[in-house]
């Protein structure tokens, strides 16, 4: 099955950055395939490369990235979003890029499912 | 052509999801797609007439619902029990969404390819 992701909330303030993670491992190890990874609201914030959470804790955007580079998957952040909330080409991690809102619409288009992960 | 349903469930100005999804659906006309748009629980708020929210500092973005028939949204929906129970009739929102009930509700997200909530 063909998946696309969208997130809409924050690291560590809530889940569900954490289960988008988790459903994305899961859904390639099964063989799906992931079309794109789209952040919208608040999960524009699991970009920035400035995010430095204790050691003995995961790294959400490092886990991210990892997933994003290793799998080949597009990982997109919301330029709006983004933008207001101080998200920009300055502290953006590699394996994100900013995009515009039409990627999502398109996401919703081509994928079989599109799964929210928010509050 | 995809069918894709645009849900606003939430109240607007408590959070940004109203506003974000307004932003979205806004896109999505340019895209010639099946778009449905349906205002249901606290989302049928977000397009209630003569709100001030002026003493908030919140971008009063209600208004801007009208610009969705410029965009070619033309499906819109509002679900009939969160409306009536929250005291509202259709004179008193922004826009004239068409009444639709529960199970109708359930119907056409039955019917559709992919979802957005806010």
């Amino acid at each position: 099955m063909k998946f696309g992701l969208l997130i809409t909330e924050g690291p560590y303030q809530h889940e569900a950055s954490d289960s988008a993670y988790q459903f994305a491992k899961a859904a390639l190890a099964k063989g799906h395939e992931i079309l794109r990874i789209f952040f919208y609201s608040d999960g524009v914030l699991n970009s920035t490369k400035l995010m430095d959470p204790q050691a003995d804790d995961r790294h959400i955007q490092k886990q991210w990235t990892e997933l994003s580079t290793s799998n080949n998957i597009d990982v997109i952040v919301c330029v709006a979003a983004a933008k207001r909330r101080g998200i920009n080409d300055d502290v953006i991690a590699d394996g994100f890029k900013i995009g515009g809102l039409g990627m999502l619409t398109e996401l919703a288009i081509e994928a079989d499912r599109l799964v929210e992960f928010r509050a | 052509m995809a069918k894709l349903m645009v849900v606003f469930r939430t109240s607007p100005y408590g959070t940004i999801y109203s506003f974000e999804g307004l932003e979205n659906v806004l896109i999505m006309g340019a895209y010639d797609q099946d778009v449905s748009v349906l205002f249901i629980d606290d989302g049928v708020l977000a397009i209630k007439k003569g709100m001030d929210n002026s003493s908030t500092g919140i971008k009063d973005f209600s208004p801007t619902f009208r610009a969705l028939e410029a965009y070619d949204i033309e499906k819109i929906f509002i679900d009939r029990t969160s409306m009536e129970s929250r005291g509202l009739k259709l004179e008193d929102l922004v826009i004239e969404p068409e009444i639709i009930e529960a199970d109708a509700v359930e119907k056409m997200m039955e019917e559709q390819k992919n979802f957005f909530m806010f």
